[in-house]
């Protein structure tokens, strides 16, 4: 338990030329079984900070490593197993396949770790059991409230047990009921040990995780630890 | 991590595919009907020509293909010149021949309906000694009445070729025709000859009576030959020197079953039309599907980003969107095959040909379309798999 999850050092993302600097010099760390939240105001780099602990995109300078390993020396097909296996991502639009049913759109969370369909809707119907939604199992996204289709985004998320769970804004397009019902899921995905990001510009929701990381401008502005706050969130 | 790799089952992949097709049903017809269009010209044009010869090889196994023709070249004036006299014994004599026989056609005689008609219009119908065997020979079959024989070939009887006798009006043996000035009476007509169809414009009389009255000295013009399946080449070697040895340069030897194969009743031309118009449709359909792909590479770069972030490789969304492309094509190519094939049942129907589409034909037709679609898929699934997934994503 010594390596951290994840560890940025030096990490800078800037876009296109002359470069626009999106995130600069962040270093920091997040061990097993934490739970975070990154804030800040729209445009400080959050999606960017995130995208790159995901491994979807590359650092332009630093150096990120996920469990130990360098993922600047990884390959595209590395870094890739690395999100089959090891990370799942919820967004703040769910992005789930319309005319779909939930479960099927959970079970793509096992479609490229190469688990035959059979076993992939039976560990579906599992994970949506998880967030509450069993009984919602047959329908199609479009029949589904918001604070629905996020619960199906997460057992998407979660189908694979991940050991990191990335959610970008996963309260945005929510009220708050529906919000606060998303971080309750979060917050026992956490609980059983799973490590949760979660990136908000709502002050409200950041209050209720462990930890907050603040951004601004591209810059890590604090790093704040409440420890007495975990286990709390119900 | 752990040496885990991502990995896509290949049911699954196939699975992507269909899926992406089925969201937009509509289109997916479209884009696929210009390959549709392709196939089908070219399995219609391949059907219809190998059903028609299908039939010719069925009309040639039981015509059968050994019989030889041998005429004397055409003179200085363009009049059929003579063979010797002697020559059909000769060819008798000739290792591997089974049967010789003869005609021999009558320059100044012709053939009349009556003597009301004027003596210029012969409507292209020719008078010719013909030998008792002529009929076995060239296997044509008689329509009604009798072949000349040991009796009626010394008597003013005539035999008419299926369009001499058309052409004369004669319907029924028992008529009369006047030829060379004579009376002569119809005791046999004739069917069409597939093997020697210039007898279908021929007036046929027997050596004797022709001698008689016209001063026929036994000069065949054409002799008929068959023998030895094995053989044919041989005795065909032989022939000419055989039936004139003083000049067998001038004697021409022909193969009717060659010719009758070789006179497909699809005209090339038609052919050649057809698979141009296959292949452009067929090259339009491909660009179709190319142009479809690029516009839904375009449309789900949102997928694309969510598949990259659930653990697909660039070579997964690469597969993915070929397999859609392969899929598209090979419905148009299915629906072109069946509407081909469809195309050719109809034709040989009118025709009254078996159908006759080999096989491989049919499966060379749809694995085409694969390739097309294979070829037309590449660039827009290479476009997709560097798609970057996290512009979409965050969109
Ligand atoms: N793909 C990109 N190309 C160019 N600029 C980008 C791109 N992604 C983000 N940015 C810029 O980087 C900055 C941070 O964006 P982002 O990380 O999305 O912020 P947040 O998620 O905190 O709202 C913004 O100024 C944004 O315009
Ligand atoms: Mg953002």
């Amino acid at each position: 338990m010594s390596v951290p999850l994840v560890s940025l050092r030096g990490v800078s993302r800037s876009y296109g030329s002359p470069p626009t600097v999106a995130l600069s010099h962040v270093d920091f760390d997040i061990d097993r079984g934490e739970m975070l939240a990154i804030v800040g105001p729209s445009g400080s780099g959050k999606s960017t900070l995130l995208n790159l602990i995901g491994t979807l995109d590359r650092p332009s300078t630093g150096d990120i490593h996920i469990d130990g390993h360098d993922t600047g020396a990884m390959s595209d097909s590395e870094l890739s197993a690395l999100r089959a296996f090891a990370i799942g991502f919820v967004f703040q639009q769910y992005h789930l396949a319309e005319g779909v049913s939930a479960v099927d759109n959970v079970a793509t969370g096992l479609l490229y770790s190469g688990v035959p369909a059979s076993e992939r809707r039976a560990r579906a119907a599992i994970a949506l059991d998880r967030v509450g939604l069993s009984a919602r199992a047959h329908h199609r996204p479009q029949e589904l409230s918001g604070g629905e289709r996020q619960r199906v985004a997460i057992a998407r998320a979660v189908v694979g047990e991940p050991a990191l769970i990335l959610a970008d804004e996963p309260t945005g397009a929510l009220d708050t009921r529906s919000g606060a019902a998303v971080v309750s899921i979060l917050a026992d995905l956490n609980a059983s040990g799973t490590t949760v990001v979660v990136i908000t510009h709502d002050h409200q929701v950041a209050e209720r995780m462990p930890r907050q990381l603040g951004i601004r401008d591209g810059e890590l502005v604090g790093d704040r630890r409440v420890g007495d706050l975990v286990g709390t969130a119900s | 991590m752990n040496g885990l790799r991502s990995r896509l089952r290949a049911r699954d992949l196939v699975g992507l595919g269909f899926h992406g097709l089925r969201a937009r049903p509509m289109r997916a017809a479209l884009s696929a009907l210009g390959i549709a269009i392709g196939i089908a010209a070219m399995i219609a044009v391949v059907g219809i020509s190998t059903s028609s010869e299908a039939l010719v090889k069925q009309k040639l196994a039981a015509l059968g293909t050994n019989l030889l023709t041998a005429a004397a070249g055409t003179d200085f004036f363009g009049e059929d010149t003579e063979l010797p006299v002697d020559a059909v014994d000769r060819v008798r004599r000739i290792a591997g021949v089974d049967q010789a026989s003869w005609s021999s056609t009558l320059k100044k005689v012709h053939v009349y309906r009556n003597e009301h008609i004027d003596a210029g219009a012969t409507q292209g119908l020719t008078v010719a000694a013909a030998d008792l065997e002529l009929l076995g020979a060239t296997s044509t079959p008689l329509a009604s009445g009798n072949w000349l024989n040991e009796a009626t070939e010394r008597y003013p009887a005539v035999v008419l070729g299926a369009k001499a006798a058309e052409r004369l009006g004669i319907v029924s043996v028992g008529s009369r025709v006047l030829l060379g000035g004579k009376q002569f009476t119809v005791v046999g007509i004739l069917d069409r000859s597939p093997l020697a169809p210039e007898l279908d414009t021929v007036a046929l009389i027997g050596g004797p009576i022709a001698s008689e009255l016209f001063g026929f000295e036994g000069a065949p013009t054409t002799i008929y030959e068959r023998g030895d399946d094995e053989l044919v080449a041989e005795v065909r070697e032989l022939l000419p020197a055989t039936i004139d040895p003083e000049s067998p340069s001038e004697v021409k030897v022909s193969r009717p079953s060659d010719a009758l194969a070789a006179k497909n009743s699809i005209d090339q031309a038609f052919t050649g039309l057809l698979v141009g118009v296959g292949s452009i449709a067929l090259l339009v359909g491909g660009i179709g599907v190319a142009n479809t792909m690029v516009i839904t590479v375009l449309e789900r770069r949102q997928e694309i980003g969510l598949r990259r972030s659930l653990g697909a490789t660039r070579g997964h969304i690469r597969s993915q969107f070929l397999v859609e492309a392969m899929l598209l094509a090979l419905y148009g190519g299915i629906a072109g095959t069946a509407i081909g094939w469809g195309i050719t049942a109809v034709v040989a129907a009118a025709n009254g040909w078996l159908v006759s589409v080999p096989a491989l034909v049919l499966a060379a037709g749809v694995g085409a379309t694969v390739i097309v679609g294979a070829i037309a898929g590449a660039l827009p699934a290479a476009r997709a798999a560097r798609t970057s997934p996290t512009a979409a994503l965050n969109a």
